[in-house]
């Protein structure tokens, strides 16, 4: 039996700490308060006295309350039985299923050993032009939405999710709005993949301790699924929610911030997290898409900016579309080269068009004289911003592909494009 | 290990503080016994008997009170053949050696052979019994790959020394005893192949460091034409993310034409090391004929393994370089990224309390940098041979500004400076070099006058487009137009060089000596053309045929008719050409 302590001798934010002896550094305890009990972890040792974050905070804990070391570190059960299922971020049931305890694993393990991946061979199909056709999406890639707040990026998510053909999607909840989380459970419910879904939800009204466990709690399944086979896709929103927790326990444990009141590590913890995305040689998979919130539409905001250093590229959503100038997928030439012979070629060529049509506008707000050239692209930037930009597109890679020669074909000349003859000669479509 | 014995008085993140009962040094590995496993960690500060040190794993688990071990020994990596074609984790770490051992995860606490036990080498002995040696002087020599390896006495054997006996010519492993050697004081030393040195200590047995004067070259226009490096020389690309800071980093692994390349991939993905990994093996290096892998060293301590240890990697690797320039070879050191091993010293320092400097790096971040890039350097060894090591990192400045310490710190040190904009990269602009903003001290396959007569026209061209912006191009000159159209010109087919097209991605400098002279004609000649429309359409035209000939082969019919046509097609509208512009042609010939 463990040996109960009575006597708080801190609290500071939501950690707190105690005298005791033979803790582990990472070990977890159980708190029990006027609230009920809740977990805590311990986060540091200094001779006997061990300081802990209280996963419900340290709000109302009260000197004189008990605690007890569990002689494990935080851990999640891993069965089948997940699926369907709905947790908070202490892993603790949120709908009204059974509390789960068998199969216990650890959360936060070691990372994957380099030489044993894989270079990434395969595209997922969202039907978003944005993504299938100019940055195409790719099985084991991890990549965040970028976004202001406003923007329908939980939308974004949900329909990749019920587009993608995957075993298996886990949803990580981060200071989700309570909105936010029914939108989730209904969409997913009504296409019809709540089956396939394991939900870890810390809303934003939960203590803030709680949202810095959902990620390791979400990927540490995944992995668990991946290594039996399945394709697994990570979702997890929203990122900067993880970041201020973060910063939260830094500042009141006072450290150093480094950049904003962020942590000096906050790009080795996102890159901890980021990193499990894998595909195993001889087993499954992990795709992660994470939404990261800018504050201000900032960029250069530390966490966008740290996460953009990590990840496989972004999407930008801004205007409610996917912007092709910021967007980037950094492993779609490993799978663009095999789907269509004019896939690059139109992804580069329209892109570049497009931005000339974006320099053009900027002209014209200047007053300055339309040529005959900047008529074309002023026609061919509306055609691109509603045949391929607008999100309610929905259609195959191939047909984007017949989309984009008709486009080019209505506003240009075959050699205007700047596309090998090559390849205009075999798909410029034929004037009736 | 010693006989100091320690015991864990606290743990925080990463750094585990020790209370020791007796001698420790600096920088002395320790190990943590937690359970059945032993965690490697580095003694970073001594205060009386606490012992602060930081764990080059995860230290989950650690309870105060657990015995600490001290081995003695400064952090070291094992020097000798067998190095070339491995990878490694920033201790030096086999990697697949220890996948074979613990599976797809990296499991704490595992330390394998940096070098291979049982293979056999075929020594040939050079020195003969009674020579009198020094550190860093060749006993015999062994083949590795295409390289003659050099065994050398150890560096750290300080003194002179005489050979009592040397084996003969045959196979040996790495541990078997090759030499004896005998010191002043008459005692014997037992020489193997293989040898420890720390990291952390540049390795100095050479006779002088010379200029950096030769080209490095890179096969990449823009830098061996514009901004060139030199063998010896040190240079950095700092860029935003998705610049292409990785991209150029792999070409140049590739094509630069130097003997070894070593990959520090430090705090960054796991999935670009995976491309070089999977990719190397089926590469060729045109200079030997062998696989590329057998010419390159990976040290890969990627974003999400340990954070101390990513601290290491980059000394592990630039160890490994120094040693190989003790046998006279040009190695190229390439780590991706610098900032992630400054920031690396940043999570350590916050643990430590130090004062902290600009956007919390330490102090010394300078100081650090400056030393690390001074490892770079072109030697004359005793035997009259060079050797270098030049140095290259990325730096991943926070919001892509270069106002930030680790940029400014590393741009005080560097010989040259690449450094990517993201207006560049955003436009497809590859290698998205900034041609105005980047520049270097060192001499290219171009002599400075000319690539400074050519630079000349991408400033004025760049100062006309800003021109255009505001008074539109209603208002600008034809005069003007023209010059800009030579700048764009010179950007797109000349500094931009497509790394994914096979024929484009490396170009000898004797090929980069006839397109830049081609380009030089066109930058010189003078044009009349009737109106802006008509200027713009012929130079779309003639960029679109100059694009066609940097895609086709060097050598070929083919190119050789496309560059006739060029010409023809230029000397068609030119009505002058300038003096300078043709004394440049003329040196090219
Ligand atoms: N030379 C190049 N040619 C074509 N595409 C490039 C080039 N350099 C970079 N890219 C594109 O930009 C992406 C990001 O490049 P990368 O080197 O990973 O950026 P960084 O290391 O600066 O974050 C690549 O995945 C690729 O799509
Ligand atoms: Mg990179």
């Amino acid at each position: 039996m463990k040996k109960v302590y009575s006597r708080i001798e801190s609290i500071t934010g939501n950690v707190i700490s105690v005298r005791a002896q033979d803790v582990a550094y990472g070990e977890l305890a159980s708190v029990s308060t006027r609230f009920g009990h809740s977990l805590a972890e311990v986060i540091r040792l200094e001779d006997d006295l061990v300081s802990l974050q209280v996963f419900a905070g340290g709000r109302g804990i009260s000197t004189g309350d008990e605690l007890r070391f569990l002689g494990n570190p935080m851990r999640v059960s891993f069965s089948d039985s997940l699926k369907g299922r709905i947790f908070n971020g202490a892993g603790e049931p949120r709908d009204k299923g059974p509390a789960l305890a068998e199969n216990l694993i650890p959360i936060g393990g070691p990372s994957v050993n380099p030489t044993n991946r894989i270079i990434p061979r395969e595209m997922i199909r969202t039907g978003i032009p944005m993504i299938d056709l100019f940055n195409t999406l790719v099985k084991s890639q991890k990549l965040p939405i970028f976004s202001v707040s406003g923007e329908p990026y939980n939308q974004l998510l949900a329909r990749i999710a019920m587009q993608a053909e995957v075993d298996l999607i886990i949803l990580g909840g981060m200071g989700l709005k309570y909105d936010d989380y029914l939108y989730f459970k209904e969409a997913l419910e009504n296409g019809g993949a709540l089956q396939k879904t394991i939900m870890f939800v810390h809303t934003a009204a939960d203590p803030v301790v709680e949202c810095l466990m959902v990620p390791d709690i979400s990927l540490a399944v995944a992995e668990r699924f991946a290594l039996k086979g399945l394709n697994v896709l990570v979702l997890l929103t929203d990122m900067t929610n993880f970041a201020d927790a973060l910063k939260e326990i830094a500042i009141t444990q006072e450290q150093v911030p480094s950049n904003r009141g962020y942590p000096g590590d906050l790009y080795s913890q996102l890159a901890a997290r980021y990193e499990k995305a894998v595909d195993f040689a001889d087993a499954g998979s992990i795709t992660t898409l994470a939404v990261t919130t800018m504050p201000g539409d900032d960029v250069t905001h530390p966490v966008p900016d740290n996460t953009g250093y990590i990840t496989e590229g972004q999407f930008y959503l801004k205007g409610g579309r996917i912007e092709p100038f910021g967007s980037l997928s950094r492993l779609k030439q490993m799978v663009n080269g095999k789907t269509r012979s004019d896939h690059r070629a139109i992804m580069d060529g329209m892109i570049k068009l497009f931005s000339a049509y974006r320099d053009t506008l900027e002209k014209k707000s200047m007053g300055f004289q339309m040529s005959a050239w900047d008529q074309k692209l002023l026609k061919y930037g509306e055609l691109f911003e509603r045949e391929m930009m607008d999100l309610s597109v929905n259609v195959p890679l191939e047909k984007a592909l017949d989309k984009g020669w008709e486009i080019l074909a209505s506003c240009f000349d075959p050699q205007e494009t700047g596309l090998q003859t090559k390849l205009l000669d075999q798909f410029w479509p034929k004037k009736a | 290990m010693t006989n100091t014995k320690g015991a864990v008085t606290g743990v925080n993140g990463n750094m585990v503080t020790v209370r020791v009962d007796g001698t420790v040094a600096m920088n002395e590995v320790a190990y943590i016994l937690v359970a059945d496993k032993k965690l490697k960690a580095e003694v970073i500060r001594i205060r009386g008997d606490q012992v602060q040190t930081q764990v080059f794993e995860m230290t989950k688990g650690i309870k105060v009170g657990m015995p600490v071990e001290f081995s003695g020994e400064m952090l070291a990596v094992a020097l000798g053949p067998g190095l070339l074609g491995m990878i490694y984790d920033g201790l030096q770490n086999p990697l697949p050696e220890v996948a074979a051992k613990t599976g797809n995860f990296l499991e704490p606490g595992v330390y394998l052979d940096a070098l291979p036990r049982d293979r056999k080498w075929a020594f040939t002995p050079s020195a003969k019994p009674g020579d009198k040696l020094e550190r860093a002087d060749t006993l015999g020599t062994v083949p590795e790959g295409a390289f003659t390896h050099r065994i050398m006495v150890p560096f750290g054997m300080l003194g002179s020394y005489t050979v009592k006996s040397i084996k003969p010519a045959g196979s040996y492993t790495i541990h078997d005893e090759v030499a004896v050697l005998q010191d002043e004081s008459g005692n014997s030393h037992s020489v193997r192949m293989s040898f420890q040195w720390p990291v952390k200590r540049a390795i100095d047995c050479y006779v002088e460091r010379l200029k950096p004067v030769e080209p490095m070259v890179t096969k990449t226009r823009i830098i061996d034409t514009f901004f060139p490096v030199a063998k010896g020389g040190t240079y950095c690309i700092p860029g935003p993310f998705g610049a292409g800071k990785t991209v150029l980093q792999q070409v140049t692994s590739r094509n630069a034409d130097v003997d070894i390349v070593i990959l520090a991939a430090c705090g960054e993905r796991a999935g670009e090391v995976v491309e070089t990994l999977k990719e190397f093996p089926e590469l060729l290096d045109p200079k030997t004929g062998k696989s590329l892998m057998e010419r390159t060293i990976i040290v890969c301590n990627t974003s999400s393994m340990p954070v101390a240890s990513r601290e290491a990697s980059v000394y592990t690797a630039v160890t490994m370089a120094e040693y190989y320039r003790q046998m006279g070879l040009n190695v190229l050191l390439l780590a991706d990224s610098t900032s992630r091993w400054a920031q690396a010293m940043r999570e350590m320092s916050g643990r430590l309390e130090e004062i902290p400097g600009e956007e919390a790096f330490p102090a010394y971040l300078e100081s650090v940098i400056a030393s690390f890039y001074e490892r770079a350097g072109i030697v004359r060894l005793k035997d009259g041979a060079t050797g270098s090591v030049t140095i290259g990192g990325t730096v991943s400045p926070a919001g892509g500004n270069f106002e930030e310490p680790v940029t400014q710190a590393t741009l005080k040190v560097v010989g040259a400076f690449h450094g990517l904009s993201r207006e560049r990269s955003d436009a497809r602009k590859y290698p998205a070099i900034h041609p105005l903003d980047s520049w270097s001290k060192y001499e290219g396959v171009m002599q400075p006058s000319s690539v400074a007569w050519a630079h000349h026209y991408l400033e004025r061209g760049t100062e006309v487009g800003q021109m255009m912006k505001v008074v539109g191009e209603e208002g600008t000159s034809i005069d003007d137009y023209i010059i800009y159209l030579k700048g764009e010109f010179l950007d797109a087919v000349y500094l931009q060089q497509n790394s994914f097209d096979a024929v484009d991605a490396s170009v000898s400098p004797e090929r980069q000596k006839l397109s830049f002279s081609r380009v030089v004609r066109v930058l010189g000649s003078s044009f009349s053309f009737k109106d802006k429309e008509e200027a713009r359409a012929w130079f779309n035209r003639l960029r679109q045929s100059f694009l066609d000939m940097n895609g086709i082969e060097w050598g070929k019919p083919a190119f050789k008719d496309a560059d006739k046509a060029i010409v023809a097609f230029m000397d068609e509208r030119a009505t002058a050409l300038a003096p300078e512009a043709k004394r440049i042609i003329e040196s090219l010939e």
